[in-house]
């Protein structure tokens, strides 16, 4: 069974500016989130049958909701006869580093072994570093640093490719890359600079290019489920090439998440 | 996948050399073509001395590269770059210290800053660089485990300067481009700009400085009195967009010329005519304030009742005026130590979030020195190449107009009074 841990936006909202949706000026409407997020929770569970653990939402920390970025999470403690693992984030903002012993005390009192990188890297987790088969995909540049590639595949016995982010609209690599199975990857090409598009072509087989407008919508931020796409509005012309995958569009309005630089992915934790 | 087939030996007599060293899956990942093509652009030379490549998919490969440049500074500069693709300087280490031998001078061999955040490694502990501005040496307290970004001259005899480059980190820029306004920056100046636009972004974005309360520069020049841009001015600076001015003995002198006399450089400003004997009214001017005592005693004494200085006087906007040597007068207030006019510049810019520069280039370059990275700059300027000269200062956060100063603030005066 498809597992995420998320965290109620209780005391989420705008509380500083570190990426360039953020804006102090254009608050996030509490209420509406509130909605938002309880609808995104519906949909994975009631709706698409995922099973979600939730976090504890801690009063100044607005980002904690953004569960993506709490760390790297590797094998199940409950089904998986090997180790599970969560290394954990380094953020890079001082803004997010508060949220870090929260993340590792859940993991830990979860069955999992909490691996820190080393020090003066930053590393931003699942925000950062998708799975597709036995590879690790890792962004760098805006966010994480790539010496955290290099520590990711040493404690997670993986090969690790690493792709600078060339846009900072798209500044961590969940903002435009998707992996829906084994082949196959949802993508925006201007995201990422000429090597790693070629990283990319050389290494997935099946590459599916986003629209501008659906990218600037974060379709790429999309939560994966058996024959489902989770996503923001406004993606309606990813249901095609989804369609033909075998895949099913579901939307969800998350417009109070978006002008905190999040969307759908970014709310849950794979576990 | 095969090695680069070029290898270029460094190694010649008087070439700085460098090892740094790739670790992880630079192979499928393409960071080696990469890092190797950043040598290159850079007319750097490498050598691959040593790789060993992972034997299954999941196994790490090593190399280590040889670097060779003409400079130490372009060895910094590369250096600075490949970190950000995972080449690393071999040795890690403490940054190396060396006490100043003499007064007002580093040591041999000193690290020379940039404007962007820097790291610097104590005992094993990374220390963030205080006062960060670019050209200048670190200070290190080991004491008080404290790094300080310092000009030469203020160097005493005994402090610990950091020499070389090892142990020091550079915190590569993230391209902030938040809204609008930053869609605009970082790309190239150039005239074929939606200008309207631009301005709106502007306003927007001091609008915003104003009510968060962040602190904005303006550097300005003569040029905007002569264009007849005064009054913008003014009510930028009354109206609470101005939290600190910087200009000159010029920007003054015709703002007072222009007040006292309704001319600039002689030039009436209402109708553009010539008015006879009107070369002498800037001089005028100057000596009415000097016998005044200066500014702030010609506003007091209801001598002086308009204009841009009026302003900043009546609005408690503090300013500093730097002088050069073909100042007339100068104005009292005008500080004539170079030294202590940019010292005296670098307090008042601390914590500075967004610097409106407009036709200036002498007091613009001398802000941008000093202002970190972090600073947003928007630049404004009827010369394109005086543009490009102060933008090219690498930073990620410079908005480059090409403008008429007088227009550009008259239209940014206008954004700002609608809506």
């Amino acid at each position: 069974m498809d597992k995420f841990l998320m965290c109620p936006p209780d005391y989420f909202g705008i509380e500083y500016e570190i990426n360039p949706w953020m804006r102090l000026s254009n608050q996030a409407d509490l209420t509406l989130a509130r909605k938002q997020w309880q609808e995104l929770y519906r949909v994975l569970t009631t709706e698409l049958g995922a099973s979600v653990e939730l976090l504890k939402p801690v009063k100044g920390l607005p980002d904690l909701v953004f569960t993506a970025n709490a760390g790297y999470v590797q094998g199940d403690p409950v089904s998986s006869t090997g180790q599970a693992l969560f290394v954990s984030s380094s953020f890079k903002h001082k803004e997010r580093q508060g949220e870090t012993p929260f993340f590792d005390a859940w993991f830990q009192s979860h069955g999992y072994q909490v691996r820190k990188l080393g020090p003066d890297c930053i590393f931003e987790g699942a925000g950062d570093a998708l799975p597709l088969g036995e590879t690790i995909f890792a962004g760098y540049r805006h966010r994480s640093e790539i010496c955290s590639h290099q520590e990711l595949g040493d404690i997670t016995g993986r090969r690790v490719l690493s792709l600078e982010l060339a846009d900072p609209r798209f500044y961590h690599l969940d903002t435009c890359f998707c992996p829906l199975d084994d082949k196959t990857a949802l993508y925006f090409p201007p995201a990422f600079d000429t090597y790693a598009r070629k990283v990319l072509s050389e290494s997935v087989p099946d590459l599916v290019a986003v629209s501008e407008p659906s990218a600037h919508r974060f379709a790429c931020n999309a939560v994966v489920l058996p024959g489902n796409v989770v996503t923001n509005t406004g993606c309606a012309d990813l249901a095609k090439p989804l369609a033909e995958r075998g895949y099913n569009l579901r939307m969800v309005e998350l417009s109070e998440f978006m002008k905190s630089g999040g969307s759908a992915k970014c709310l849950t934790l794979r576990l | 996948m095969p090695v680069p087939p070029i290898l270029v030996a460094p190694g010649r007599v008087g070439m700085i050399e460098e090892r740094v060293e790739l670790r992880g899956h630079f192979i499928d990942s393409l960071l080696l073509p990469k890092v190797l093509d950043q040598v290159l652009a850079r007319g750097a030379k490498f050598e691959i001395e040593d790789i060993q490549i992972g034997t299954r998919r999941s196994d790490p490969s090593h190399a280590c590269i040889r670097l060779g440049t003409e400079s130490r500074s372009a060895m910094e500069e590369l250096l600075a770059t490949l970190k950000v693709h995972g080449a690393e300087v071999v040795e890690r280490e403490d940054a190396r210290l060396e006490p100043a031998d003499i007064e007002g001078a580093f040591p041999e061999g000193f690290y020379a800053t940039t404007n962007l955040r820097t790291l610097v490694r104590l005992q094993g502990e990374w220390l963030e660089v205080a006062n960060q501005e670019m050209d200048r040496g670190i200070v290190v307290d080991t004491a008080k485990k404290q790094a300080v970004c310092t000009p030469m001259h203020r160097i005493h005899k005994g402090d610990m300067v950091v020499v070389g480059h090892r142990g020091v980190r550079i915190i590569p820029p993230e391209r902030q481009a938040r809204g609008e306004l930053f869609k605009f920056m970082g790309s190239d100046v150039s005239p074929e700009k939606p200008k309207l636009a631009q301005v709106r972004e502007v306003a927007r974005e001091l609008k915003q400085c104003r009510r968060e309360k962040r602190k904005t520069l303006f550097v300005g020049g003569p040029a905007i009195v002569h264009t007849g841009a005064a009054e913008s001015l003014t009510y930028l600076i009354s109206e609470g967009y101005v939290s600190v001015l910087l200009a000159g003995n010029g920007l003054a002198a015709h703002d007072i010329e222009n007040s006292l006399y309704g001319t600039s450089l002689g030039v009436r400003l209402k109708d553009g005519t010539l008015v006879p004997g009107g070369h002498r009214n800037h001089l005028r001017a100057i000596n009415t304030i000097r016998r005044a005592g200066g500014i702030k005693a010609a506003v007091e004494s209801g001598l002086l009742t308009s204009g841009i200085m009026h302003a900043c006087i009546t609005k408690n906007v503090p300013f500093v005026l730097a002088g050069s040597i073909r100042d007339d007068g100068p104005l009292p207030e005008v500080i004539t130590d170079v030294v202590v006019a940019a010292d005296t510049m670098r307090e008042y810019v601390r914590g500075a979030y967004l610097a409106l520069v407009v036709a200036s280039t002498l007091h613009a370059v001398a802000v941008g020195n000093i202002l970190p990275a972090e600073t947003r700059m928007v630049v404004v300027d009827i010369n394109q190449s005086a543009l490009t000269k102060l933008m090219d200062r690498g930073s990620f956060q410079t908005m480059g107009i090409v403008s008429d100063a007088g227009l550009f603030l008259k239209e940014l005066v206008e954004a700002l009074q609608q809506d």
